[in-house]
């Protein structure tokens, strides 16, 4: 018989803050694309005399993640230095939080997939200064500062996770939550999210964690999966062969897709933390604070959740609707405006805007449409101005010219004619001009009721109100 | 009419200002002061002592000729034209060779920082050109600041005291203490940790002030310990100390550390005079205390001519009008030296790993290994010994596993020592004092090679008595009472509370005002004579 066993999983994240400037000096904080140490100044390549002072808003950002994650708060937290020795921390330290962050435990619920829901709490949340960048080539290293000082929040997770599905979908829904907050890029490939993984795993039904080995250097959310999953196996592995797991370091290397072992057991470096002198502590005054909870959005969880009790939506709808920010916001903007059934508006988002913004690759604010567009088309199409199929040409229209919906459809005549006699004219010609099928349908084909009015949407190019002229159709084809 | 540069800087800029002199003329006046007693600068260059050495100051590393001439014509011609100008306009000083300068070579006096030119000037001197006042030189120090003597630099030769050549002139801020002692300029900029402005402005007979941490930007001054560090400046007079701290200290974004508390006119204070000031009295600044080799606490008098120059500085002020308080216990100054040990290591030898030899300054040319092998090369031959000693020391100390028995300890014994304070200065305690008198060091300028050699209680223990000041974060002023009965200047101290350097200011310039007349005043250095 196999013994099954169950992993156990603990996240460390380093999440940029998408601050204009560095933590701690004036420079540009986000060099993507620039050249390589053009954005330093004395203070982040480590001049001698250059003093720090603190970003405030990396402290307003990181405060908005810590309660996100229902942290308590530690209002007065403390810089630390941590000193070690390497090329890209030009200061020899590096400006972190040790034993006083700005915030202590919390959780992060999110739901899986199929619907359930994860509870992983938080273990704590500091502030600290990025180094820079290493790369080698040949012989030579080669440092760009850019990234020097660049504010980060480390993140560290309980060992609440079991699988690498739970810890790939905690990632997904960190990263929705960090853009939705407006505080981070959170874009992996270009480590504005970067991710360490503690795994071990212990038999079923065993109170004791086994040994943990810590994953590095993931930087994907499909490589957390499988750099788990590895990890997992390996581990089993190696119980079934009767070996003890040791205690490693295990790099993910992304180009072969394969766990590396980079050091046995982690010899603690001892990076002889004390209070960095250069900078007061982080002081948060209950008014600042109470400034940031105003300033707190509805989260997407909570917001997943009144889609569905308070706005009817169906649990998937709600799901894809609060994906992002802006199309949550898009949304419940064209349903105050149109004033009318939530799924009818969901089902146009759905089928419309989002197929335009997959095409594009734009994001809802990014879009020519705008939420007042979108209520008036599913209105048109509501009122047979227009007919469906219209509409959904209409929002492309829209789109591609930026100019508004009822104009395109003056400029282009696309209204419906509900003018009964211009659509009787033409039923009357359609049954004439077709004496055959006139004459099957009265010989009890009616199916062919469909193709009739085909013909004349065809002939009066779509405009006619199809209802309308079925009514008559049906009236003409039976007359006779 | 005394010689232009024996005047102090107030008088020298008044002349200026009435276009009395020419600030040229006052520069070149200066400069040659500098030729004629200074001697040759020292230099990274192996160091061969020559006879005449030992008959000059050496207080420079550098003179910035062109820059400060530049400086003093801009001024001249902004008079000229009726222009507005700083209140210290045309003033010419010297500044320690920590305060980064712009394009100026920039050494900490150390090897390690070859070469090296800041990008960027502190924030301390950026106010001094914004005064007008003129930079001329760059003067010598302990290496980074780490001594008491200006013994440790790596620049050869050192500074001689102006006033006995064959004793230190204290420090580490020994370069700017010997250039004001001996008229090189009335004013040079310092910095203090535990004692390095107000030591030497004792051992050379000036005055040096040490404002409240926050008081004065620390911004672009190389760090020795953070918490500590301050800026401020020698000058033979009371008045020129109260004048140069005006325009240095006030809030600068770039410091962190620096407050938003108002700059008090402080030369137009010192007029108010000191009638009712309460000036308190420490047996616990009397003496000094040490551990002995059991590990108990023991004590030594300080010299006794320093201890005598107290008391009669303390019937002086009750004479001009002051309350004497005595007996005013400042219980925890015992802790001063350990507990300064620990924590200006620990923060030390943080500030020093920047220094990797890749940067900026020293880079071996020994062929290397590795990375690590640069920077352990590097760092070899840039360091001096002192750098060394507190790099390790410092290491040894902030281990994780000793962060209790060190750390924690130090700090702990650093807010017993804020308390005393606290305490004494409560305006509702039992003391309510405004200012403390103190010794400025347990003894005079010592001989050359005694900081080492010598087992004396007195020269281990030099700082015993301004360390507290730099954990309290206190302000505080050394001035000059007197000559030892070997002819050597004696300091006093008066310290006072945070943000209260108008009090200090007053009360010292009270006693000179008080004993100008006096004859020890008419004696001038040996290197005036
Ligand atoms: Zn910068």
């Amino acid at each position: 018989m196999t013994q099954e066993y169950i992993a156990t999983i603990g996240l460390e994240t380093h999440i940029q803050l998408n601050t204009n400037t560095k933590a701690f000096c004036s420079c540009k904080a986000d060099s993507w694309g620039d050249a390589p140490n053009t954005n330093i100044c004395p203070i982040c390549t480590g001049q001698p005399g250059a003093l720090p002072s603190t970003n405030q808003a990396m402290v307003e950002k990181a405060l908005m993640l810590c309660l996100a994650m229902n942290s308590d708060i530690n209002m007065d937290s403390f810089f630390d230095r941590k000193n070690y020795l390497y090329a890209d921390l030009p200061g020899g330290y590096q400006v972190t939080q040790n034993d006083r962050s700005i915030g202590r435990g919390g959780y992060f619920d999110f739901l899986m997939d199929d619907g359930r829901e994860v509870r992983c709490h938080i273990h704590n949340l500091h502030m600290e200064e990025d180094a820079g960048k290493t790369k080698n080539e040949g012989n030579i290293r080669l440092i760009d500062m850019n990234r020097c000082g660049v504010p980060l929040v480390e993140m560290v997770t309980m060992p609440d996770l079991h699988s690498a599905d739970e810890a790939a979908t905690y990632l997904t829904r960190l990263r929705q939550l960090l853009r939705w907050l407006g505080i981070s890029e959170a874009n992996m490939e270009k480590a504005h999210l970067r991710c360490d993984a503690n795994v071990s795993i212990a038999p079923k039904g065993s109170t004791e964690l086994g040994k943990k080995c810590e994953i590095k250097n993931i930087n994907s959310i499909e490589a957390v999966r499988m750099a788990i999953n590895y990890e997992i196996e390996r581990q089993i592995r190696e119980i079934n062969a009767g070996n003890k797991i040791e205690q490693w370091t295990i790099e993910w290397d992304n180009d072969t897709q394969e766990l590396r072992k980079m050091r046995s057991k982690e010899t603690a470096a001892d990076y002889r933390y004390f209070r960095e002198p250069n900078l007061m502590p982080v002081h948060i005054s209950e008014e600042f604070l109470e400034s940031i909870k105003n300033k707190m959005p509805e989260l997407p969880i909570q917001r997943r959740e009144r889609f569905i009790s308070e706005m009817g939506l169906p649990s998937y709808d709600a799901t894809v609707l609060t994906a992002d920010r802006d199309t949550s916001d898009f949304f419940e903007a064209v349903c105050n405006i149109y004033d009318g059934d939530n799924k009818r508006v969901s089902n146009w988002m759905m089928n419309e805007v989002l197929r335009i913004t997959n095409e594009t690759g734009c994001a809802v604010s990014e879009l020519k449409i705008t939420a007042q567009d979108l209520a008036d088309i599913i209105h048109m199409v509501d009122q047979k101005t227009i007919n469906t199929t219209t509409g959904k040409n209409l929002v492309d229209m829209v789109q591609s010219s930026g100019k508004r919906p009822q104009l395109l459809v003056e400029e282009h005549g696309l209204g419906l004619v509900s003018d009964d006699s211009a659509i009787r004219a033409m039923c009357t010609k359609i049954v004439s001009d077709n004496p055959k099928e006139a004459a099957s349908y009265r010989n009890g084909k009616e199916s062919l009721i469909g193709w009739f009015v085909g013909q004349v949407m065809r002939e009066m190019r779509g405009k006619a109100d199809p209802e309308k002229a079925k009514a008559i159709l049906l009236e003409l084809l039976k007359a006779d | 009419m005394t010689e232009l540069i024996e005047l102090s800087a107030v008088e020298q800029a008044a002349l200026i200002r009435e276009k009395k002199i020419s600030s040229v003329e006052l520069l070149e006046a200066t400069l040659a002061q500098v030729e004629k007693v200074d001697g040759r600068s020292g230099s990274l260059e192996p160091y061969v002592e020559q006879p005449e050495d030992l008959e000059k100051v050496h207080a420079f590393l550098l003179i910035v000729r062109d820059h400060a001439m530049a400086k003093a014509k801009e001024v001249d011609r902004k008079i000229a034209a009726g222009e507005p100008v700083g209140a210290l306009a045309g003033v010419p000083y010297s500044a320690k060779d920590v305060y980064c300068t712009k394009g100026i070579r920039t050494t900490a006096a150390s090897r390690i920082l070859e070469g090296w030119k800041p990008p960027y000037s502190s924030t301390v001197i950026e106010k001094m050109d914004q005064a007008d006042a003129v930079l001329f030189g760059k003067v010598n120090l302990d290496e980074f600041t780490f001594g008491g003597t200006t013994e440790t630099t790596a620049f050869k030769p050192t500074v001689r005291n102006p006033w006995a050549l064959d004793r230190v002139p204290g420090g580490s801020s020994g370069g700017s203490a010997a250039a004001v002692s001996a008229c090189e300029g009335a004013i040079s900029l310092g910095t203090d940790t535990g004692g390095s402005i107000r030591e030497p402005a004792a051992f050379t007979g000036i005055v040096g002030l040490k404002p409240t941490y926050g008081r004065v930007s620390r911004y672009g001054v190389i760090p020795f310990a953070s918490s500590m560090d301050t800026m401020g400046p020698l000058t033979r007079t009371v008045s020129d100390s109260a004048f140069v701290l005006k325009e240095i200290a006030g809030f600068d974004p770039r410091d962190n550390t620096t407050v938003r508390v108002p700059v008090d006119d402080y030369l137009a204070d010192l007029q108010k005079g000191i009638k009712g000031l309460r000036i308190g009295i420490s047996p616990d600044y009397l003496k000094i205390t040490y551990l002995d080799d059991q590990g108990n606490y023991a004590s030594a008098p300080v010299d006794p001519e320093i201890e005598a120059s107290v008391w009669k500085a303390a019937d002086l002020f009750r004479d001009l009008g002051a309350e004497i308080i005595e007996d005013v216990p400042m219980s925890n100054t015992k802790y001063s030296v350990p507990a300064y040990f620990v924590i200006s290591r620990i923060e030390a030898y943080s500030n020093l790993q920047r220094f990797d030899g890749l940067k900026y300054g020293h880079t071996t040319q020994q062929s290397v290994k590795d990375m690590y092998d640069l920077y352990y090369k590097s760092r070899g031959e840039g360091f001096g010994y002192q750098a060394k000693l507190r790099l390790l020391t410092g290491m040894f100390a902030s281990q994780e596993k000793f962060y209790e028995k060190y750390y924690r300890r130090a700090q702990r014994a650093r807010a017993l020592m804020r308390r005393d304070f606290d305490e004494a200065f409560n305006p509702q305690g039992k003391y309510r004092i405004d200012a403390i008198l103190t010794p400025s060091t347990p003894s005079p300028a010592f001989r050359f090679g005694d900081a080492v050699a010598s087992d004396s209680l007195l020269i281990q223990f030099a700082d015993q008595f301004t360390t507290p000041m730099n954990f309290a974060g206190t302000p505080g002023i050394s001035f000059p009472c007197g000559l030892s009965s070997s002819g050597l200047p004696i300091g006093l101290q008066i310290t006072g509370y945070d943000y209260c350097e108008s009090k200090i200011l007053r009360a010292a310039f009270a006693y000179e005002q008080a004993t100008l007349d006096a004859d020890w005043r008419k004696i001038k250095p040996v290197v005036l004579r």
